[in-house]
């Protein structure tokens, strides 16, 4: 079945949207998907999984070959934010603007998680920043007195293979003491040119985080005092946490059975 | 999956390598020549650890020292990365428990809170989780915040030579980890919060044993004060050592007893309450001193604030008694609590008797949640805790598949150790041992 045997996503296929392959119940299995359509607006389709159970290559040994299943990410939301968020994107739109860069330049989007109406009281705020900007925004938000984020949590990489064009996540957790709130800006990059601006200067916090995010995605973050890795040996080949790169393992014998390394099991998803 | 097109897993080329950073060569030459070539001076650079009793655990510190100033001081990480976060994207959910516990070894039930709490986040269920699992879960954490503050305690004395502060903090952390393997079967990796609550209530009278085993740690903690606070010679050792203020912690994102000790009282449970923390009635402690000392009575005074909140979880935990402990949702719960047999810990036997010899539904829908495990949402969460180092975070990111498909881990040992550098140098280095034993790190965590 060349269903099957094709991984999701290659380049002489279109992305199904979710609405598309799924129907009715497309709602409850991909969240987000109420409002979808094109790229920018709507859920952020960021992989197309085919079959069922990982079977690849052995024809549809499973019956299930031809599903089709995109996931998508909540796209963007839709005003108002709910709570404090819509105040906070206005104030940052009017800093951004004092030093001659246009919020739509400088986000791509600003996704609410989950947005629910009425607004869910465990709601986050996501920016989606572009590269280019992501300093200016990052000094908006700690030094603005109705912002205040003064505190970094740190970066944390996502690779999503299959995003043409944004395989590489870098997401930055704020947090402000003196409003008590929280917010993530996300960037995303490709892998043919994996470079972020590093936020050392702006939060020296993120130095060590940094550094862990190339060493286990291989984003390059320009400008960072000493980008060496940090967990994985100096010597090390590739960058361990992508979905490229194997989990690695031998099968072990129990009780006369055998129990195969954790990547090669069935897989439901 | 793989494709094989990625160019940046592969290593380096030689072409790539920065110009502008000098190389040294060295083919069999004296390191202490090719040093004086390149710096002109002489230079004394001590390796501390990996293996050094003083650095709890393997870490790596590279000191540049002067004399016995240390003029540069530098941490070495990673020789305990195992991979645990993507260990984790290749199990469950429910699976992920037992693998983020094993991070912070001191401190198991702040991770699987944490992880739990983001999932359930993701799952829209934050507000089903029952009453009794959430105190369930704040009791557990609160001890074993006392347990970990109690080993911190105890080797920070130990590696000054106070061994008496060592053997009775392990001594106190005994009762507690009495405790934990009433509950849950073990004294660590217990895995025993999960996604909608816990994986099964307290045992019987265990409100009593907690209540038997306070005034023994309410003893043992007021020793270690007499011991430490009044000691001339640790008051000498700790005083004015290892000073971070307010800016510079703020700038690392330093958290935990090291940034209330600059007098800002930011503790997640208050700032940021989860799991019912806002209806507990605890004070946070600060300081102004910002040195070692300050954070040592900072930490013996938290030992006591979460003393008060078991206090308050052991009424409700009696008031509660009998209530679910796991989310009532079918499709995520576990189908069974766990009963002991004749054969020790298991699925419980009625459990067993009616899926096997009443209803084929309910052992079809027990093999699918215990092999596949639940769904989870596309999207992802961010849920901190105030763990005993700091603030922990964990990002949890799901693409609506049974396994988490990231799971980053914010250790704040990990963070907190950039501030090594800033605390040491340019004191001496004995300071190095007590600044690092007041930032607490385990290796663990760090690494992960």
């Amino acid at each position: 079945m060349s269903d099957s045997t094709t991984p999701g996503g290659s380049a002489d296929r279109p992305v199904p949207q979710p609405e598309e392959v799924l129907g009715p119940r497309s709602g409850e299995l991909v969240s987000g998907s109420e409002q979808a359509g094109r790229r920018g607006r709507g859920p952020e389709v960021v992989q197309v999984r085919r079959g069922m159970f990982g079977v690849q290559g052995s024809g549809d040994t499973s019956g299930y070959g031809g599903l089709v299943q995109p996931v998508a990410l909540p796209g963007a939301a839709t005003r108002p934010y709910g709570g404090w968020f819509d105040e906070a994107v206005d104030v940052l739109a009017e800093v951004l603007a004092t030093e001659d860069v246009a919020f739509d330049d400088a986000v791509e989007r600003v996704v609410v998680d989950p947005q629910t109406d009425p607004p869910s009281a465990h709601a986050e705020l996501t920016l989606s920043v572009v590269p280019e900007h992501l300093l200016a925004v990052c000094r908006a938000l700690r030094d603005d007195q109705d912002l205040r984020f003064e505190l970094s949590l740190g970066v944390s990489g996502v690779h999503y293979p299959q995003d043409t064009g944004r395989e590489l996540h870098a997401v930055y957790h704020l947090t402000s003491v003196t409003h008590g709130r929280r917010l993530r800006l996300e960037v995303a990059v490709p892998d043919a040119d994996p470079h972020i601006p590093s936020s050392t200067s702006v939060y020296p916090t993120n130095d060590w985080h940094e550094r862990e995010t190339w060493d286990f995605f291989g984003i390059v973050f320009d400008g960072h005092p000493g980008l060496a890795r940090i967990e994985m040996p100096d010597d090390w080949p590739g960058h361990p946490q992508r979905k490229d790169y194997p989990l690695g393992g031998i099968p072990v014998e129990y009780k006369g059975a055998t129990v195969p390394p954790p990547d090669t099991r069935r897989q439901y998803s | 999956m793989t494709s094989g097109t990625f160019t940046a897993t592969r290593p380096p080329t030689a072409d790539e390598f920065d110009p502008g950073i000098p190389g040294f060569e060295a083919s069999g030459g004296d390191w202490d020549e090719i040093a004086r070539e390149a710096v002109g001076e002489e230079r004394i650079v001590v390796n501390m650890g990996p293996q050094h009793p003083s650095t709890h655990g393997v870490l790596r510190l590279m000191l540049e020292i002067d004399g016995e100033t240390v003029t540069e001081a530098r941490c070495g990480i990673g020789y305990l990365h195992t991979g645990i976060e993507k260990n984790m994207e290749f199990r469950t959910w429910t699976q992920g428990t037992t693998f983020c516990t094993r991070m912070d070894y001191l401190a198991p039930l702040f991770q699987e809170t944490a992880y739990c709490l983001a999932t359930e986040k993701l799952l829209g269920i934050t507000d089903d989780v029952p009453e009794r699992a959430s105190i369930i879960r704040v009791l557990m954490m609160e001890l074993n915040r006392v347990a970990s503050h109690l080993v911190c305690l105890g080797t920070g004395g130990n590696e000054m030579g106070a061994t008496t502060v060592m053997t009775i903090g392990f001594t106190a952390r005994e009762e507690i980890l009495r405790l934990f393997e009433a509950v849950t079967g073990l004294r660590m990796n217990h895995a025993y919060v999960r996604p909608g609550g816990v994986a099964q209530d307290v045992p019987e009278s265990f409100e009593d044993q907690v209540r038997a085993a306070l005034p023994k740690i309410r003893h043992y903690l007021g020793q270690l004060g007499d011991l430490m606070l009044a000691n001339p010679i640790f008051k000498a050792r700790l005083t004015d050592v290892g000073v971070l203020n307010l800016a510079g912690c703020m700038a690392l994102g330093v958290t935990g007893p090291v940034l209330r000790s600059t007098g800002l009282p930011y503790d997640v449970r208050k700032a940021f309450p989860y799991s019912g923390y806002e209806t507990y009635d605890f004070d946070v402690p600060t300081s102004t001193d910002a040195d070692c000392y300050s954070r040592v009575v900072l930490r013996l005074e938290e030992c006591y604030q979460s003393l008060r909140i078991v206090e308050q979880a052991l009424d409700r935990l009696e008031a509660t008694a009998g209530a679910p402990v796991m989310v009532a949702d079918k499709k995520i719960a576990w189908p069974a609590q766990l009963a002991v047999g004749a054969d020790g810990q298991g699925n419980s036997l009625d459990h067993i008797r009616q899926i096997m010899g009443t209803s084929m539904e309910a052992l079809i829908h027990h093999f699918k949640l215990v092999t596949e495990g639940f769904r989870v949402p596309a999207g992802q969460a961010w849920q901190t805790v105030e763990h005993p180092r700091g603030e922990l975070g964990v990002h949890a990111v799901s693409d609506g598949g049974t396994k988490p498909y990231r799971a980053h881990f914010r250790d704040p040992s990990f963070n907190n150790l950039q501030a090594v550098s800033v605390m040491c140098e340019g004191g001496q280095v004995a300071d190095v041992v007590v600044a690092v034993a007041s930032l607490d790190p385990v290796l663990g965590g760090v690494d992960r």
